[in-house]
């Protein structure tokens, strides 16, 4: 029965338990309760489970990592944050995190399957079976998760800030993690995020070196614009020069600006050697 | 041959004042229990002494038993029977069941949704089960009573935020720092509110803990006490910098603590985030350092609304609460109602524990 699904059906059971986690976690807020984070870290783990399938499916048909349209990048940049959730999300011990996490997952995955023309066509191929270049676009895209729970601790952030200054800490602020975990866990993702992108940009450097090309000037300029700002406003944090409510906003600003940047990424792809283009199935 | 019946009889701040409840604690609680075992038509019985309430719970002959628990009480006690007659309360059957779950909750506290009451209950539980003067029907009561507490504390708001003014500030404190094991307080003031506020950061976990007051000597006794360091008052604003959490409660007739200071202050720390719980009246810090970037300012007043808020939010959990209360009550009662009707009691029958072996009285 669950061999005929397609990669798409499995994504969707995959933005279902988002989708549950997220609800499971509105409720309880809106009950005035805690959030459960038992039941919203097993939600958030049977929809990677169910989105690891798709993904993997989409990856064996494509014969590489599955980069090759909007959607896909939206599907990898979403199990990318839920990856490293899962991972050290119960360090954080706020089940806040993980009801923001799910909304992350749950808005990525359904916006994504909502809008057909993202997937309408894909890229197959599109690493030329150079795994060096795949390892480049994997590790760039998992940056981007790694960015984008940054950007959601960023929010809790400015929630707890707002709260504290404006002095109604009762109620729903009240399940909020601390302003110092929240900077610490800020420090750590933006750190974890610069490290990773940047040795994505190490290997797609080597191939870009042997045959500059292949990667168009706007995919060039937007990826190092990226970089360049995350790195500015790591070095700033650590220098004590980017603080507390700016380091937030910045964060939630450079994150907004690395989604729009994709479209400038996936536009340019491979100007010189036309990927193979394949019709996705309905 | 009397049919058995489930009771509690008892006093508590709801029907007697505090002057009265200083003469309702038991003063001699092991005799009592000893006559209660004795008592003949008494199966089963447990005491809750608190200093807000004495409570009876038994097993027992239907309006026999309780009677005789209450003179066994006010013989024991001294206490005037006429005078208790007045003030005390007696339910019986699911209502008796219902009133312990509704005081293992808190939801009959003085101070509503308060914690202590359960560890209090559970005492008076395990004290009577390690007597041996409870059954099958009071152990299946007690048990319940702690799971519905469990359940209403975790599923309702009953017992979230504080409501004291001191436990708020930490409450705050813990907002901004989380563990406080690290966090650095300083007291500006020797005066009473600032030392119980002191004691409050000192009991959630503040080790590093400084008092500075206008009076040395007063300082220096206060500092003790606390097990705190001592600073001089003088060198407040210098050493600023160095205190994550500042209580100001002096008497002082105007600020104590500028915006300047602050921010000089500030500028020497710019990452770590600087509490200030001003609650001294007037007030000891410069309210235009609310507007500095990582300074939380809370006045005497701020704290004084938020454990208002608090309190009116357990509040409106209350009638929440009694529902879910009422309804595992109305389980329970299902469950143990066969067992009273079927037992009936003929004087001076031994009371039997839960396995139906004879326990000694």
């Amino acid at each position: 029965m669950f061999a005929d699904l397609t990669d798409r059906q499995w994504l969707w059971g995959a933005a279902g338990f988002y989708l549950v986690g997220l609800l499971l976690g509105t409720a309880s807020l809106l009950r005035g309760g805690r959030t459960s984070g038992a039941a919203i870290y097993g939600a958030i783990l049977a929809g990677y489970l169910l989105q690891f399938i798709g993904l993997g499916l989409r990856g064996h048909a494509a014969g590489g990592c599955p980069l090759g349209n909007r959607f896909e990048i939206f599907q990898f940049t979403a199990w990318s944050a839920i990856t490293l959730y899962l991972v050290v999300g119960v360090t954080f011990r706020s089940s806040v995190l993980g009801y923001f996490t799910s909304c992350l997952g749950a808005v990525l995955t359904v916006l994504s399957l909502s809008i057909p023309s993202w997937d309408a066509v894909r890229r197959t191929h599109i690493f030329g079976g150079n795994r060096w270049i795949e390892l480049h676009a994997a590790l760039a895209m998992f940056s981007y998760g790694v960015f984008g729970l940054l950007a959601l601790a960023s929010a809790l952030f400015l929630l707890r800030h707002f709260s504290l200054k404006s002095k109604r800490v009762g109620g729903w602020f009240s399940f909020l993690p601390s302003i110092m975990d929240l900077d610490h866990i800020e420090v750590r993702l933006l750190g974890a995020g610069v490290a990773i992108l940047t040795a994505a940009l190490a290997f797609g450097s080597v191939y870009w070196s042997r045959d500059t090309a292949t990667v168009g000037h706007v995919k060039l300029a937007a990826t190092v614009a990226v970089w360049a700002a995350y790195c500015a406003a790591f070095g700033l944090r650590i220098a004590g020069r980017l603080l507390a409510r700016r380091f937030a906003w910045t964060c939630l600003a450079l994150f907004a600006a690395a989604l729009l940047s994709l479209q400038a990424v996936d536009a340019s792809r491979h100007p010189g050697a036309p990927p193979v283009l394949e019709r996705s199935p309905p | 041959m009397s049919e058995l019946c489930l009771f509690v009889i008892g006093a508590s701040h709801h029907q007697a004042p505090l002057e009265v409840r200083e003469r309702l604690a038991l003063v001699s609680e092991e005799a009592l229990r000893a006559d209660l075992a004795a008592m003949p038509g008494l199966r089963e019985f447990a005491v809750l002494n608190t200093c807000n309430r004495v409570e009876f719970y038994g097993v027992g002959a239907e309006g026999e038993a309780p009677a005789s628990v209450q003179a066994a009480y006010c013989a024991r006690q001294r206490f005037d029977a006429a005078e208790f007659e007045r003030i005390r309360f007696r339910l019986t059957g699911r209502d008796a069941a219902l009133h312990l779950f509704e005081v293992a909750s808190g939801i009959d506290s003085q101070l509503l949704g308060e914690n202590e009451i359960f560890g209090q209950v559970k005492e008076a539980y395990d004290a009577a089960r390690s007597l041996g003067s409870t059954g099958a029907v009071l152990n299946r009561v007690f048990q319940r009573a702690f799971q519905a507490a469990k359940h209403v504390r975790t599923h309702t708001g009953i017992s979230s935020g504080r409501v004291s003014v001191a436990n708020v500030a930490v409450e705050l404190a813990c907002n901004i720092f989380g563990s406080l094991a690290g966090a650095r307080v300083l007291v500006l003031g020797t005066g009473e509110i600032g030392e119980g506020t002191a004691r409050a950061f000192r009991s959630r976990g503040a080790a590093d803990l400084a008092i500075a007051g206008r009076r040395a000597e007063r300082a220096a006794v206060v500092a003790s006490g606390l097990g705190a360091g001592i600073m001089r008052f003088e060198e407040r604003d210098s050493r600023l910098a160095d205190y994550d959490i500042v209580v100001c409660s002096t008497s002082a007739p105007g600020a104590v603590l500028g915006t300047a200071a602050i921010a000089a202050a500030m500028r020497r720390r710019p990452a770590r985030p600087l509490l200030l719980i001003d609650m001294a009246v007037p007030r000891d810090v410069e309210s235009s350092a609310a507007d500095l970037q990582n300074v939380f300012l809370y006045n005497l007043e701020d704290l004084a609304r938020i454990a208002d808020e608090n309190r009116s939010a357990r509040e409106a959990e209350v009638g929440r609460c009694k529902a879910m209360l009422a309804l595992r009550a109305d389980g329970l009662w299902t469950q143990v109602k066969p067992h009273l009707s079927a037992a009936d009691i003929v004087p001076g029958t031994p009371r039997r524990d839960a396995a139906g072996q004879a326990a000694s009285p």
